[in-house]
């Protein structure tokens, strides 16, 4: 919203400053996104004549001007092909700041001659972009004269940041009302001058009737005809108001109602009333039908828009946008004038759909003040008849004011026990008062009945009028109270499952991976290769094609980043992220996941260590070390080869605890690599946090007692010849379950395969340590735990004892 | 004839070159067979008196020639250190081992002082759902349907289920909703997470990250909503006299509402926080809105309480530097190294919050 000064001392009598007013108008929540002061900008420039031009003695395009300047006759040097004698122009001395080239002037010599000062262009101004000359200014221009004040650039500009709610300051008499209640200044009535409302009697019943087919979509409509005008120019002040906020002047009947719109925030139209066949229908569109607008454009209606149409067709919007057809030109002579209420939701839903803003709209779908239509119209009345002659005809009066009063309590200590601040009543009565709330009675108890004026449709209960009070009386004198401590300690933030998903990031990043943060939503071909299939989960309206459906997985965005990276030349990557895989859409349907990838080496070329490429058992043991941070009773999992189909079927595993998968992880699939365009291999893993069990509740914080065993454990080794096909988990669980007392940990530290071992078999190697409790083990003991050990692998391998 | 062999063993020993030779050297003297060792097996064939004498010297011999072969021993054993330890030198100007370092995002480092903070002041941490609907993020929270404010979040849109409207959550607000509608009063939560709008410019991303707060009691007033956020944003940004201004502004589910600033100064192009006259807007908050208790169940004539919400990226852009917020999302292992925190780099109040 929009405004100017002078703009607002039309509607305030107010003496207080340009930065009282801004500072105040944010205060209240009319937030100043900007202010342009161009008589701020343009202070330091100032009319001034040209007494003297000559050639400058050693340059052929400058000019050695002599300039008074009013108060002294200086010499300038200027190039400007149009400098001359016994010409006005715009004159800036030393120490000015040019805003259109972005320098301060100082003293300069060119070219040896000395030079002044500088008279200035229009694009020096930053008034246009014509910079083909000076300024020349008429003969009449006081030299001397602030140069703002004289072409009426004086005026600066306010542009404020308007709520949603606040729909009676999208006009300034509405912004003025705020102000006067915060004490800065008085509210003008509207009985005289531009302002005047009083109703002008019509001469003639308007020979345009008004038919409402659509109550709902609008409750009152107000128009009238006036006949005998001449559409000319609008006059200068309203041109300038509306050029000052950016605004176009077109003619004086379209300018009025621009006007009125910004000055009451009252929308208005003018139709052509000879172009108006029959009468005016305030009805739902039809199917197919169209309106040519008064923008240019054409829109298809249907049946939950609101038109405004004569006997024929749709002539305008509701509340809207008007049709060209029947629009206003120079050549008008009759007009039929419209104000309306329109059903807010219904105008905010079209505007929408159809993608039109405009200044109607803006007002209309945010809530026009219900009592004030016949006051706009009889506003805009007066302008037209005092602008452009004619006659004005009786009001059409069509449906009627909506009900808006209403009565709120206000309990006296409110505003204290909700707004902090304390606030004697007289003072609360005051601010209500001054802003058009009206005291209808006091309750014993002192709550107070408080009526809401009609263009408040935002105030709907106490709270709304503690805000009232609180914000002209101003937030900054709420004094700020540190909230009450409820326990001396304060109790942990987070949940134990809370703190697991920080475990498992500060893992993952204390094992060299870097976090990544990527979107939640993918391309749905790449989602199809991670098995998305709920087209629930596929957004109706995305922001583009490449982000069209939640992701059913973490690792496709991070595999495309490993993608990324390695274009830019770090082909070695580390990534994880812990976030949302969707499932459903539904609040149980997202699973949080810590996934990661490993691309390029595992470990580079160096002078102290053999190269290696990423390998499955990386990425396992990430999936492990998650795992462990979350609390997953990691001893127990077991690990099966059957990981959904972005992995590489031969080169990936699950991690599980029965029929619960806490974890996948292996090589991502060649053929997926390919379709992302990204070099292999890449490695990497999802773990399940939700899936992990949480710990059953038990008293204390006490771990169970050490065992901690004062004998020598015993480290022997086997090898076993087992068919190519047998997993080493087989010979391990075999070892640990020959004897479960003595022997506390295996280690496989060889897998051979070749000759030797015989065709499609393999060797493993394995660590056993027994590790005794009662007695140092003797020669005999560790024999027979070793026949044992050799007994059992054998029994669950089919293999032998390699010899 | 005692000193010659003194003197023949001492030069012996002194003669040895390495530890096998000092060792024979040793035996020949010592051993079971020794020359001392004989001398001293006859001492049994000799009178008391002689046997006295000569044991005496004997013994001060054979202590003499041991000294010796220990002195020897350990010259010895000292050379053959010094030699092994030359012959052991490395270049230790060598680069080490390769360590993967790996990096923390500033989101979640900046989620992480943030709940610390909080934590200090009783609140806990809350977390709901990306995927709500429209009760939960519009309905409850007071957005009548087709009220203009619906329009200022540019909404994600799923297909409908069923009768409800589903949609990606364009605030963190809706975990107010689902706290208030599952846990009674005293409420003192904070919600971080990831939020989704449609707009997609140098200042906007479609997914972003909010931090909701909410207390909701019998007593919590406006004061203590401004009490508990100049606590925080002055421990944030770390800048003890930050100045706070608290502007009326509109969100439909507060009432009275604020927008927050913070001063700051931008002169000569560059943002620094503080009292400089300047300000910034951070957040927006107010008092929960009578209509949003009511909606969660709760009694708004008994209970009442505020509401707060920043968003993540834009402090962490401006507490770290940061200048471009696309480049949060891009993964680029050059910037996260960069802006990323290392893990042992835990957010707590007791170590401080700003490296």
């Amino acid at each position: 919203m929009k405004f100017t000064l002078s703009w607002l001392k039309d509607h305030l009598d107010t003496g207080a400053t340009l930065d009282q007013i801004t500072e105040k108008l944010t205060a209240l929540g009319l937030e100043v996104e900007g202010i342009h002061d161009r008589s701020k900008e343009l202070a330091p420039f100032h009319v001034a004549y040209v007494v003297s031009a000559e050639k400058h003695p050693d340059a052929d395009k400058l000019r050695v001007l002599m300039v008074d300047t009013g108060t002294k006759t200086l010499q300038v040097v200027c190039g400007a092909p149009n400098a001359r004698a016994g010409m006005k122009g715009v004159f800036a001395a030393e120490g000015a700041y040019i805003p259109g080239s972005d320098i301060t002037l100082k003293k300069g010599v060119i070219r040896g001659v000395e030079s002044n000062g500088m008279m200035c262009s229009k694009r020096e101004l930053k008034l246009s972009d014509e910079h083909d000359g000076i300024i020349e200014l008429p003969d009449d221009a006081p030299v001397g004269a602030s140069f703002a004040d004289y072409a009426g650039l004086n005026d600066p500009v306010i542009d404020i940041n308007l709520t949603p709610d606040r729909a009676d300051c999208a006009g300034v008499r509405g912004i003025a009302r705020d102000l006067a209640a915060a004490g800065l200044g008085t509210l003008k009535p509207q009985t005289e001058g531009r302002l005047d409302a009083t109703p002008v009697a019509g001469s003639f019943p308007s020979p345009i009737g008004v038919t409402i087919e659509a109550p709902d979509a609008c409750p009152l409509y107000v128009g009238r005809t006036i006949r005998g005008v001449r559409n000319g120019p609008s006059p200068q002040w309203m041109q300038d108001k509306l050029t000052a906020i950016g605004l176009r002047p077109i003619s004086a009947l379209v300018d009025i109602t621009n006007y009125i719109t910004f000055d009451l925030s009252r929308p208005l139209h003018v139709f052509d009333a000879d172009k108006v066949k029959g009468g005016i229908v305030v009805r739902m569109a039809r199917e197919g039908e169209t309106l040519a607008a008064l923008n240019g454009k054409e829109y298809a209606l249907d049946p939950a828009m609101t038109v405004i149409a004569d006997h024929e067709r749709a002539e305008a919007l509701a509340g809207i946008v008007g049709g060209e057809p029947s629009g206003c030109t120079e050549s008008t002579t009759t007009l039929f004038l419209e104000a309306a209420i329109f059903d807010t939701v219904r105008t905010a839903q079209t505007g929408r759909r159809l993608g039109v803003e405009s200044d109607a709209r803006y007002r209309l779908e945010r809530g026009v003040d219900p009592a004030a239509v016949v006051s706009g119209v009889e506003r805009a009345t007066r302008l037209i008849l005092e602008i452009c002659g004619g006659e004005a005809s009786e009001l059409v009066i069509a449906g009627s004011e909506p009900q808006w009063r209403r009565t709120l309590t206000l309990r006296p200590g409110r505003v204290k026990t909700l707004g902090g601040v304390d606030l004697d009543q007289d003072r609360q009565i005051r601010i209500l008062t001054d802003l058009g709330f009206t005291i209808e009675s006091e309750d014993d108890n002192g709550s107070l009945h408080v009526g809401v004026p009609s263009w408040r449709a935002d105030v709907h209960g106490e709270a709304d009028l503690v805000e009232e009070v609180l914000r002209v009386h101003g937030f900054d004198a709420i004094p700020a109270t540190p909230l009450p401590r409820e326990t001396v300690l304060t109790r942990p933030a987070l949940t134990l499952k809370q703190r697991r998903v920080a475990q498992a990031r500060r893992t993952l990043a204390a094992r060299g991976l870097s976090e990544a943060v990527t979107w939640s939503f993918l391309a749905s071909p790449v989602a199809a290769l991670f098995g998305a299939t709920n087209e629930g989960l596929r957004l109706v309206n995305p922001i583009s094609s490449d982000l069209d459906v939640m992701r059913p997985s973490v690792l496709p965005n991070l595999i495309q980043a490993a993608g990324r990276n390695a274009d830019r030349g770090y082909a070695d990557v580390r990534l994880f992220e812990v976030g949302a895989a969707f499932r459903s859409p539904t609040p149980d349907g997202q699973d949080t996941v810590a996934a990661g990838i490993r691309a390029g080496a595992a470990v580079p070329r160096h002078w102290s260590e053999k190269a290696r490429a990423v390998d499955l058992y990386d990425a396992k043991a990430d999936a492990l070390a998650v795992l462990e941070a979350a609390g997953a009773p990691t001893a127990n999992l077991q690990a099966t080869t059957d990981a959904p189909g972005w992995y590489h079927p031969g080169r990936s595993g699950v991690l599980r605890l029965g029929p619960t998968v806490m974890a996948r992880f292996g090589e991502i699939h060649p053929s997926v690599l390919d379709t992302l365009g990204v070099k292999g291999p890449v490695v990497g893993f999802e773990v399940l946090l939700d899936a992990v069990p949480l710990p059953k509740k038990k008293g204390g914080t006490a771990k169970p007692m050490v065992q901690l065993s004062a004998f020598q454990p015993v480290e022997r080794d086997f090898a076993f010849v087992v068919g190519q096909e047998v997993e080493a988990d087989k010979i391990l669980r075999a070892v640990k379950s020959a004897d479960k007392a003595l022997v506390k940990d295996v280690a496989v530290f060889d897998v051979y395969q070749g000759p030797g071992v015989g065709e499609g078999r393999k060797s493993v190697a394995v660590s056993v340590t027994y590790q005794p409790t009662t007695a140092t083990l003797t020669d005999e003991a560790i024999e027979a735990v070793g026949q044992k050990v050799v007994a059992a692998v054998i029994k669950a391998t089919g293999g032998n004892l390699r010899t | 004839m005692l000193d010659a062999l003194k003197d023949e063993l001492l030069s012996l020993v002194n003669a040895a070159a390495d530890l096998p030779a000092l060792d024979e050297v040793r035996v020949n003297a010592l051993g079971k067979k020794g020359r001392i060792t004989g001398f001293m097996k006859e001492l049994g064939g000799l009178s008391p008196e002689e046997r006295k004498e000569r044991g005496q010297a004997l013994n001060a011999l054979k202590d003499e020639i041991a000294a010796a072969l220990d002195a020897r021993k350990a010259d010895l054993a000292s050379a053959h250190m010094k030699a092994r330890l030359e012959a052991e030198r490395l270049d230790i100007t060598l680069p080490v081992r390769p360590e993967a370092e790996g990096r923390i995002h500033p989101i979640t480092q900046t989620m992480d002082e943030m709940v610390a903070i909080f934590a200090e002041m009783g609140f806990a941490v809350a977390e709901g759902p990306d995927i709500e609907d429209d009760f939960h993020n519009f309905t409850a929270l007071n957005f009548p349907p087709g009220h203009p404010a619906r329009d200022m979040h540019d909404t994600f849109y799923l297909p409908d289920n069923g009768d409800k409207k589903m949609l990606l959550r364009t605030h963190t607000s809706p975990v107010q909703v689902r706290t208030m509608l599952n846990q009674k009063p005293p409420i003192r939560i904070i919600a971080p997470g990831r939020t989704y709008r449609s707009d997609y410019d140098m200042t906007h991303t479609p997914m972003f990250h909010q931090i909701e707060g909410l207390v909701i009691d019998e007593a919590t007033n406006m004061g203590h909503l401004k009490g508990c956020l100049v606590e925080f944003c002055r421990a944030f940004f770390d800048v003890d006299d930050l100045p706070l201004r608290f502007r009326p502004s509109f969100f439909p589910f507060t009432e009275p509402s604020a927008e927050v600033d913070i001063g700051c100064s931008r002169k000569g192009g560059e943002l620094k926080l503080g009292n400089y006259g300047d300000w910034l807007e951070i957040l927006g908050c107010g008092m929960v809105h009578p209509n949003v208790l009511e909606a969660c169940g709760i009694d708004s004539t008994k209970y009442q309480g505020f509401a707060f919400g920043m968003g993540v990226e834009r402090v962490a852009m401006l507490k770290y530097g940061i200048p471009d917020l696309r480049t949060f999302f891009e993964a680029d292992l050059r910037w996260l190294k960069h802006y990323g925190f290392v893990p042992l780099d835990i957010p707590n109040i007791a170590q401080g919050l700003t490296r």
